[in-house]
């Protein structure tokens, strides 16, 4: 049984369809990407899975269980977690408290001070500026923040919305470094990303959105040196 | 020492003013929810505390257990039928919802307890402890440290418990907080509960003070609404220090100027304070604009 299973989801913002018959599974324990250009509908498609955004039709499973229907809170408790694009961050809170945020579900709430832990050996710097507001960090410290506060929830699949977006070359690196030690300790991500190179890289497996319809699937090592990719993605 | 007395008299008021503000800079200032019938949320609970003690024979303090998780209930209940169905709306449905829910509260507390000024005779409200030439009211003293204790446990409450941080957490970014996995309906829910019993402590302890009749609110209100915006939205010592600074304003101007020209006196200090610290007194910079949608 794949950890989570989308069949066939179609999402409309008024008239305008965003996705159409969204198709994708995900097994435990890979980094799987979903990548495309802007507004190929991948933000509205993570949206879909969190709950921020609700799908006409389609179903969705999440360890077997449909939750197409749940509210956004409740996925969380099931160990489904979003980190969305922009951050989010509570920007007036500190970066403990951002943290804290993250576990007040009941699955993560026991775990909290370990989980702090561990989010603070993953970036250091966070330990550094625990008493900082959250809105005086840099640019990826922010993004640190946000990927730590996600992992606070204890995800089972963790789904970040465009974490490179916006930052320097070399703190990309390190965001993905992070990405790619986080699954290695045992979370399944799925990474929503416009540099393709990147995060075909340390993917396992890889979805092409256009138009809000997958268009092409596969290996990611496949995918990496398809024709069709290189082209329409990489310029080359 | 007549000055000295005045200003006593003024911080005293100013804590009055502070107690009815510390529930309205809860639900409007940090949640965000514009509820114009703050004040008749204050004249239900005066009317509570009124009926303990006309029909139960319950002193005002005494009837506090009562009224206060009363008017909790009251405010889920508001919460949950009137702001609840416009959660996401504009916010001027709110205010036309909440101006609406305070025109059919006056209106019933007019069918049903007429619009007669009641008072409660207590003797206890009468007492005044005399220091050389000042007098303190003993009534009026517990409405002011009871302001300071609020404002304090409110505080620390927002800060430090987790419950508090998700009413902060929700009132800075609703969205992420929904993908921490917190229940937004629930923290509005419970944050307009507490915010009223608040309330329901200031009428409570007010009743032994006051006349209660069906438009009382409105006479606090207004000053409420300046104390929260004074103070800095969302901020309890804030809104203590607003109340308190309004309160004595209030008791100088009417004694030294005209007691006609208090509200103009404080109204002038409002607005001069606004343009130069736009976010209140202690309001964090920026936080004026943020969540009001």
């Amino acid at each position: 049984m794949s950890l989570l299973e989308i069949n066939k989801v179609s999402v409309k913002y008024g008239d305008l369809v965003a996705l159409r018959d969204v198709s994708l599974s995900i097994e435990q324990g890979g980094i799987v990407s979903l990548v495309g250009s802007n507004g190929s509908g991948k933000t509205t498609l993570i949206n879909t899975l969190s709950g921020l955004m609700g799908c006409y039709q389609g179903s969705i499973l999440f360890n077997g269980r449909a939750i197409q229907e749940m509210p956004a809170h409740k996925r969380v408790d099931l160990g489904l977690v979003q980190i969305p694009e922009n951050r989010r961050l509570f920007p007036y809170m500190t970066v403990l408290e951002n943290l804290e945020m993250g576990s007040m579900t009941s699955r993560s709430r026991g775990k909290r001070q370990d989980n702090i832990q561990k989010v603070m050996h993953l970036f250091p710097i966070l330990s550094k500026r625990s008493k900082q507001i959250a809105n005086t960090l840099s640019g990826g410290e922010q993004r640190m923040l946000a990927i730590g506060r996600g992992l606070m929830s204890d995800p089972e699949l963790l789904m970040l919305d465009e974490p490179s977006i916006g930052l320097a070359p070399i703190v990309v690196q390190e965001i993905f470094k992070a990405i790619a030690l986080i699954n290695e300790l045992g979370t399944t991500v799925l990474l929503v990303e416009q540099d393709v190179n990147a995060s075909l890289k340390i993917s396992s497996y890889g979805y092409v959105l256009e138009n809000g319809e997958i268009t092409l699937s596969g290996p990611a090592d496949d995918l990496l040196h398809s024709d069709k990719v290189r082209e329409a993605y990489m310029g080359l | 020492m007549v000055f000295l007395q005045v200003l006593i008299n003024g911080l005293f008021l100013g804590g009055v003013y502070a107690l009815i503000s510390l529930g309205l800079t809860l639900i409007f200032g940090v949640i965000r929810v514009i509820n114009f019938a703050h004040g008749e949320i204050l004249m239900i609970s005066m009317y509570a505390s009124f009926f303990c003690f006309s029909i139960l024979g319950l002193n005002p303090y005494l009837s506090l257990i009562i009224v206060i998780p009363g008017m909790f209930l009251v405010g889920v209940l508001i919460d949950q039928v009137i702001i609840r169905p416009i959660r996401n709306a504009p916010s001027y449905m709110q205010i036309f919802a909440t101006v609406g829910l305070s025109v059919v509260l006056i209106n019933l507390a007019l069918v049903f307890f007429s619009g007669d000024y009641r008072s409660i005779n207590l003797a206890f409200a009468k007492q005044v402890v005399h220091m050389g030439d000042i007098g303190i009211s003993l009534s009026r003293f517990i409405v002011f440290i009871s302001a300071i204790a609020v404002a304090w446990l409110v505080w620390l409450f927002l800060d430090k418990t987790d419950m508090g941080k998700q009413i902060r957490a929700i009132a800075q970014d609703r969205d992420a907080a929904r993908l921490m996995g917190i229940n937004p309906n629930k923290i509005y829910m419970i944050t307009f509960g507490i915010g009223s019993a608040m309330v329901g402590l200031a009428g409570g302890l007010i009743m032994p003070l006051y006349y209660v009749f069906p438009s009382v609110g409105a006479y606090f209100v207004l000053t409420a609404f300046v104390v929260v915006v004074l103070g800095g939205l969302g901020n309890m010592v804030g809104a203590l220090l607003g109340g308190l600074i309004i309160g004595v304003i209030d008791s100088l101007s009417g004694f030294y100027l005209d007691p006609a020209l208090k509200e103009m006196v404080y109204f002038l200090v409002f607005l001069g304070v606004l343009l130069f610290r736009p976010s209140g007194l202690m309001g964090m910079i920026g936080a004026e604009e943020m969540g009001l949608k």
